[in-house]
Parts: C-alpha cells; structure tokens; sequence
C-alpha cells in the first residue's frame, strides 16, 4: 500500500517536475549574492523551510568573513557579485550534435587516456541517443542497490526524499559556516550527491562504476553527503579522468562524510578541471571543503584523491578520528604544470583512542607550478596510544617551479607517536639516463620514473582508474621535461 | 595594545642619547609603535602568546647599582676555560668582572655602548644590517634601545683561539626589569673565532631579555657560536640571532635552552653566497609551566649553499614546546642541500608540542629533506636496561639523556660540552646515578 502511494506520488511529482525544467529554461537570475536569491534558489528546489533557513544562516555568518589568505596561493580577487548563482539547465539543443562538433584538443586527450567513443560523446556532452547502453546498464546498477537498501541519489532527490536523514546529517562534519568557501557553498549548492549505507550492509558495486556512467554534470556549487551506517562499507568515486571543461571559474564544493562504529568509507577523486592555457589564462578555481568523521569506534575513513587539473586547488579532505581505534588515511597525488597552483594536504584530528592516521602525499610541480603540501596532525589529549605517519615528497622539474611543505604537528599526549618526513628532489637524471640508455623516449621515461614515485598512491585507487591515472599524468606532464 | 607599550614609549624619552645611532633608533620605535606586541593570530607567533611580556611593566632603563660579588660571577663562568670575557649585570656592562685581554692584533671586543660613543665607520655600516626591525617587533624594541652590549670585529686572516664568553647575568631588582643586550660580530675574510652566549639569572629573578645578535661572515670566515640560556624560572626571554654569510663561510649554531618561563628564540640565516653552510643544532628541555619556542629560517640565496638543522627537545611536566623551522630556497638557487630534523620526546601527559617543519623551494636542482617527530621511550630499549636489572626510573633517566646527547655531543668545546652534560643529567631524576653510568 505504502509503496503504491509513493509511487503516486513519484508519477506527480515528475509530471511537476518535467513542467518545472521548462520553467527555469527561461528562468534567468542576475548576477549577485543576497538573501532574495537564496531564497529563489531555495523555492526553485522546493526545500523545506528548515534547509532556507540553514542557507540563511550560512549567508549571514558568510557576509562576516574574509577571503581566506593564508594559503601559498596567488588568487586574484573573487567579486562574488558578478556570478551568477542559479543558472538553468543548458538546453539539449545547444549541445553538439557529434563529435565532429567537439574541440579536437579535447577529443586528443580522450583518445590518449583510452576511453571508449560511446563515453567520449557523453563527456564531450554530445546528446546521446535512446540506444546508448548505459542507459540500461545504468538501471540495472540502480535496481542492485536499491535492493541492497542503499540509498543513491542526487541531494536534491534526498531533500525531498529522506529530509530525516539530511536534516541529521547536513552541516554535521562540515558546519555551515566552517570557513568562508565551505559558508559560501551552504547558502548557495545546488546540487550534488547524497549516499546513505543501512546497517551491515556492503556497498555492492563500487560507486564509482555507476557515478561514472550516469552522472558528469556536476554543478558548481556542488554538496556531498555520505553516511555509513554501523558496520557498513562503501566506495565511492568523484570526478572522472576525462578533461572536463566548464564555464564557472569558481567551484567551491563541500563533502562531508559520517562513519558510524565499525563503517568503512573509502572516498577517491580524481580531479581534471580545466587548468587554463600555457601562460596560466583561464581554468578553474577548485575551492573545496571535504571532511570526514570516524563517529563510531573502530570506523575508518580513506581519501585517495589525484588532483591534476584546475588553475588554483584549495582542499584540504580531512578526518575527524573520534571514535576509538578508528582509523584515517590520506593518499594524495597532485600534479601542477604550467602556471597552475595547489595547496592542497590534510588534517587528522585524532580525539579517540587508539587513533591512526596515515598520510602520503605526492607533489609533483613543472615549469611554472607552485605546489604546497600542508597539513595538520593534531593528538588530543585523551587520545591514548595515537599513531601518525606522514611522507610528503615533492619532485621538482624545471628550475621555475616550486615545491613547498607546511606540516603542523600539535601533540598533546605522551603516548602519542607522530612521524613526518618529507623530501624534495629534482626527477633523478640517473634514473632518465638510465632508461635512455635502454632506448627508452625521455618521455616515456619520465612518465615511468613518475609514475613509480606516486605509485603508493595509485596503488588504493579502484583499479581502472588507477591505469586511467597514471595515463592522466602522462598527458598533464607532455612536454614538461626538455 | 596601546597601554602594554606606553611604558616603553615613556622610557624611551627618558633615555635621550644624542649618538649618530639615535635617528635609528627613533625610526625602530616608530615601527614598534605602530605594531605593538605581537598576536597568536599571526602565524609566526600561532603558538606563543606574549601577553604575560605585554601586559607587565618593566623598567627599561637600569641603575648601575646592582651588584654582584666575584665569588658569584666565578660560580658561573667557565674556570677551566682559558677564555676572553665580557661580563653584563642587568643589561650592563661591568668592567670589575669582564676580562679582555691578550687581544690579537687589530681584534676589536668592546662595549656596544663604548663604541657607539666613538665615530665609527664600520659600525655604521654593519649595526641593524642584519637583523630586520619588520620581521620582529621585538627586533625593532631593542633596535630602540641599543645600548650596552658586544662589538666584536676580527679583521682579516685572523684567528682568534681563545673563545670569546659573553656573560649575561640577571639578578632580583625591586622592580621587574628588561634589558635589551645588542652583540655584532663582524668576521673578516678568514677570519676563525668561537663565541659563547650566556643567558643566567641568579635566584627568582623576574625581568625580561631581549636579546639580538647580529653576524656578518666574510669569505671564508668561520664562527662557532653557542647560546646557553639559563634565564630564571620567573625571566621572560626573546632572542634574535641574525646572520648574513658570505662566499664560503661557515657558521655553527648551538642553541640550548633550558631556562626561563616564557622563551622565544628565532635564529635567521642567510646563504648569501656559494659555498656557505649553516649548521644549526639545538636542545630544548622544559619542565612545569615553562613555554619554550623555536623559530629557525635558513634562506638559501645562491646555489651551492648547505644547511643542515637538528634540533631536539624533551618535554616534562605542564610545559610546552613549539618548533618551527623554514627552509626557503629562492629561484636560481640550484645544487644546494637542506637538511633538517626535529624530534621531540614527550615525558608527560600534560606536557604539549607543537611542531612545523616548512620547506618552500623555488628552484629544482635541490635535495632537501625534513623530519620531525614525536615519541616516547623506546619500549625496547627500557627492556634491555630493565633486563640488566636497571630500575624503571634509573633506566628512563638514562635514555633521555641518550636523546638529548645527540645535541650536545655535537658540541667540539670539551669545556662546554661537559658543562651542558653536567647541566642536562642535573634536570633528570636519579642524576648522581647516571653521572656514575656516563663519566668513566
């Protein structure tokens, strides 16, 4: 009875819905950030009263905060009047018809990282066609989960679908006005992903496999929310390899995870925004809040994240180790060429005890890139018996880039043991001597030497990726070297 | 913040010297009084609150009256060590108790003060070169009130074997106290010289010490300088060390610390030229409510320059330490090495660390590494000792002092070296036990 009401209500619902896009096509909202917008964008989505609320009080703190200017990071200045925050669906008809529409730069890159031409066209945002597959495979991964009990969906859906859970979890890792990207998200997102475990159950399917096929459009202004239930597991994976090209300069995403006792999550992205031209004209300003919060005892939480793309990243995903021996880690590849610039690291705030963190990190900066790893091991003190072990290694090519490392270390328990080490080296001209020698290209050999270096990392991401990745730093690196 | 340094402003115009420095001296508080005290909300000072410093009142300018007995100066200084002298009492030089004798050719050691009443070429051109007022406002404070301390200026080709003690000695005065001690060493090209930096106050003393040194290496030239700081349990104490290297010189920086209750010590140097090399060691011990913080900066200018840090530091009690070491390496500056570590061990439950080993680098023909650490006791070894029926405390007592040798073992001065020894074993328990285990 209860599934046929809901199903009703789905059917009107979509009907609304289906009208609603029409709607918004001709919607267009001024550039410019105050409460009036929020609200149109709150009403747009049809929230509950309690979430505008929420993006209000997100805004106000918002308004009382600065730019943050303690990063190695040269941002030009952000008017954050001129964006425009709701912008309607594109049209299908603008998108192009084939491939033969599509930037051919673009379409190189896709061929060097190997992906198949069917998912070419649906990155490249070519209107596909009804008989595309994934369409149908995209269902089936949907009826598996469903029948697993996991909860998939995009957050929008889980406002309107399970507003018990979002309203319990939302802003819970990553309070409203946490810091000003992280404020500037809460009262403006649009849209993202929303991930709910039940109790003892295992993800069956990565979700990366079914994230990939269905879902590439992501907004700018993105939200994330995780939630293992006890002794649940999943895997998820944001981002793609592919290029992704996009008009909004600025994204400021939040992604907030919850483990409860005994839950694992394992979070990997991959990020490939536009990084701008040769002379650092263009690209993306990744601004991203991502936190992680071992709730439950013996919960553990595991960020594996390859940033190559973007003119400027700002991310830090961390974890909040509060649980008893629970456990964080963070395995970090980025990649800077060009003029791009990242300060992007961690923090592991152990709080329980038994707390153990590991940290990698992997810095790699070419021609004009400056690259900072920075990070915070912070040990409570009643978090007995922590353990932390942090590597960063950078490696340097070109004598115009820069490679930097900013770790703090607070310990405020005796029967804490924290570890950091770190390195920073030019690629090892035996080592490329070595493989020429064998009748190895120097571009090759510098993707193999590079490749090693970030192997540890590579090593945790789901495995097609991980080719897809070493592919990726192959086609971000041409030309670095000579 | 207006109030915390009204005091000093007031004390400043009672101080009406009329040297070709006061112009100088002017424009340092005018900088001082635009920043004030400086602000856990700047990053440089996160750690380290200076509001107990700020918020008391001390008297800048000191009477010439206190003194102090021989028998007690001869209780501190080096008695075995054949060594050139200059003894301070609260901030003043004291004639009756400094030694400066046997001076080689051309070597000038004086008075700070002595040779800012002379007209003197060379002073101009080297005092507040090296140490940037900005940086610190506390560097800008005593620039404001440069007064008593070292000159020291060895020419070329000279080497000077005995070392050079500069004895800093604070004693209870009615009222609390600040003394701004200014030491510039100007080595000429080849120049060879070692220079101790004692810091002790006698009984409780409450005052604060506002120290800056400032080095200027010439080619070549080598420096060995230590700082030993033994302030009171009560004494507040900054210290500013500044030095520009030149084309092959070499300076070796010993800083151990195991004094006064609030303590900052930064230490800066430049690699201005190829083929110069910075060496800094360091040991910090702190115990009850002492809060000691490190700041080290190495600037590698030019290519082929090396720096090589280890500091160490044991922590007891409710103290808190803070460890803070950069590396820059700037553009075009290839083929240099950079090495540094820091390892901490944590005694107490109470007690805090908080550690930040930075590198940025701009230039990619580079090897730099950095470590840092925080730990306890190896299990393994307490075991061992434990086994050869070693009791528990005996056996901690005994490691610890393991990991703070790393440090003074370093030390080449066997005079200083056994002093710092005698000094670490003293803060441990069961001292008289290790001494037996340690002096064969």
């Amino acid at each position: 009875m209860s599934t046929n009401t809901e199903n009703v209500e789905d059917l009107v619902r979509k009907e609304y819905e289906h009208g609603f896009v029409t709607d918004i096509d001709t919607d267009t909202v001024p550039p410019g950030l105050n409460e009036d917008i929020i609200t149109f964008i709150s009403r747009k989505k049809e929230e509950p009263e309690w979430l505008l609320e929420w993006r209000l009080k997100a805004y106000r703190q918002w308004l009382k905060m600065e730019d943050p200017t303690w990063a190695h990071l040269d941002i030009e200045h952000i008017d954050y009047q001129a964006i425009s925050y709701y912008s309607a669906p594109k049209s299908k008809d603008d998108a192009p018809k084939s491939l033969d529409e599509v930037d051919p730069k673009l379409l190189e890159t896709y061929e060097k990282l190997g992906i198949p031409l069917q998912e070419q066209k649906m990155l490249a945002g070519v209107a596909v066609d009804a008989v595309f597959d994934s369409v149908s495979v995209a269902t089936t991964f949907k009826e598996k989960l469903a029948d697993a009990g996991v909860i998939f969906c995009s957050f929008s859906e889980a406002v309107k679908d399970h507003p018990d859970l979002v309203k319990k979890y939302l802003g819970s890792v990553v309070p409203a006005a946490d810091n000003f990207f992280a404020a500037l998200n809460s009262a403006v997102f649009t849209d993202g992903s929303f991930c709910y475990i039940p109790k003892g159950v295992r993800c069956p399917m990565e979700l990366s496999t079914y994230f990939r096929i269905n879902a590439s459009n992501t907004g700018q202004f993105e939200r994330t929310l995780i939630v293992a239930d006890e002794a649940s597991h999943v895997s998820y994976l944001e981002g793609c390899t592919a290029p992704m090209r996009d008009e909004n300069q600025l994204h400021a995403a939040v992604v907030e995870l919850v483990a409860l006792e005994d839950a694992e999550i394992k979070y990997s992205t991959v990020q490939n925004w536009y990084p701008g031209d040769e002379n650092g004209v263009g690209g993306i300003y990744n601004f991203v809040t991502k936190r992680g919060d071992c709730r439950g005892n013996n919960s553990r939480i595991s960020w594996t994240q390859v940033e190559t793309g973007s003119a400027i990243t700002w991310k830090y995903p961390s974890c909040i180790l509060k649980g008893n021996n629970s456990i964080g880690e963070f395995y970090s590849v980025a990649v800077t060429n060009n003029h791009q610039q990242a300060d992007t690291g961690t923090k592991m705030i152990h709080l329980g005890k038994n707390t153990r963190s590991t940290i990698i990190s992997k810095g790699i900066s070419a021609r004009h890139a400056q690259n900072a790893y920075r990070g915070l091991v912070k040990i409570s003190k009643n978090a007995d018996n922590a353990r932390n072990y942090t590597q960063c290694d950078s490696l340097l090519m070109g004598d115009q880039c820069g490679a930097h490392t900013f770790p703090y270390i607070e310990a405020k328990n005796s029967s804490a043991t924290v570890e950091h080490e770190a390195t920073t080296s030019k690629i090892g001209e035996d080592q490329l001597f070595y493989c020429m020698q064998r009748g190895i290209a120097e571009e090759d050999a510098v993707n193999m030497i590079v490749n090693g270096f970030c192997k540890e990392v590579f090593k945790e991401l789901p495995m097609e990726f991980a080719v897809e990745a070493q592919k990726l730093l192959g086609v971000t690196l041409e030309g670095a070297v000579g | 913040m207006t109030t915390d340094i009204q005091n000093y402003l007031n004390d400043f115009d009672q101080l009406q010297t009329n040297d070709w420095f006061a112009k100088n001296r002017q424009s340092a508080l005018n900088l001082f009084k635009e920043t004030g005290f400086p602000n856990t909300r700047q990053e440089n000072w996160k750690y380290t609150d200076v509001r107990p410093i700020a918020r008391k009142s001390f008297s800048n300018i000191n009477d010439q009256k206190t003194t102090v007995s021989p028998d007690n100066v001869n209780a501190i200084r080096f008695t075995d060590l054949d060594c050139i002298e200059l003894v301070f009492i609260n901030g003043i030089y004291s004639v009756e108790h400094s030694r400066i004798n046997e001076l080689p050719m051309n070597v000038v050691v004086e008075n700070l003060a002595d040779a800012l009443a002379t007209d003197n070429k060379l002073l101009e051109k080297h005092l507040s070169q090296y140490a940037d007022n900005k940086i610190s406002p506390f560097t800008a404070l005593n620039t404001a009130f440069i007064q008593h301390g070292t000159y020291i200026n060895v020419p070329d080709n000279v080497v000077i074997e005995r070392p050079i003690n500069l004895l800093f000695l604070s004693k209870e005065n009615p009222s609390p106290f600040a003394t701004h001690p200014r030491n510039l060493i100007i080595m000429g090209n080849h120049a060879q010289t070692t220079i101790i930096e004692s810091y002790i106050g006698l009984d409780e003393a409450n005052y604060f010490t506002n120290a800056v040194t400032e080095i200027s290496l010439s080619e070549n030239a080598i420096l060995k300088h230590y700082k030993i700081q033994q302030e009171s349990q009560r004494a507040y104490h900054i210290g500013n060390l500044n030095v520009m290297q030149n084309k092959d010189s070499k300076l070796e920086s010993h800083s151990i610390a195991l004094g006064g209750s609030l303590v900052r010590n930064d230490i800066h140097g430049q690699l201005a030229d190829e083929g110069a090399e910075i060496i800094m060691n360091g040991l910090y011990m702190t115990n009850d409510k002492q809060h000691v913080d490190n700041h080290t900066r190495v600037d590698h200018l030019k290519p082929h320059t090396f720096s090589t840090e280890n500091y160490r530091g044991v922590l007891n009690g409710n103290s808190r330490a803070v460890f803070n070491g950069k590396v820059v390496v700037h553009p075009q500056a290839q083929k240099i090495e950079a090495h540094q570590n820091n390892a901490n061990l944590l005694l107490s439950d109470d007690a805090e660390i908080d550690t930040k080993p930075e590198l940025e680098i701009y230039a990619d023909d580079v090897k730099c590494s950095h470590g840092a650490t925080v730990g306890q006791l190896d299990q393994d070894m307490l075991f061992y000792l434990r086994s050869r029926a070693i009791d528990e405390e005996t056996a901690r007592s005994l490691l610890t002092y393991a990991f703070a040798d790393e440090v003074i073992s370093k030390i080449t001065l066997p005079e200083i070296k056994q002093r710092l020894e005698y000094l670490v074993v003293g803060q441990l328990p069961d001292a008289a036990l290790i001494r037996e285990f340690t002096n064969e």
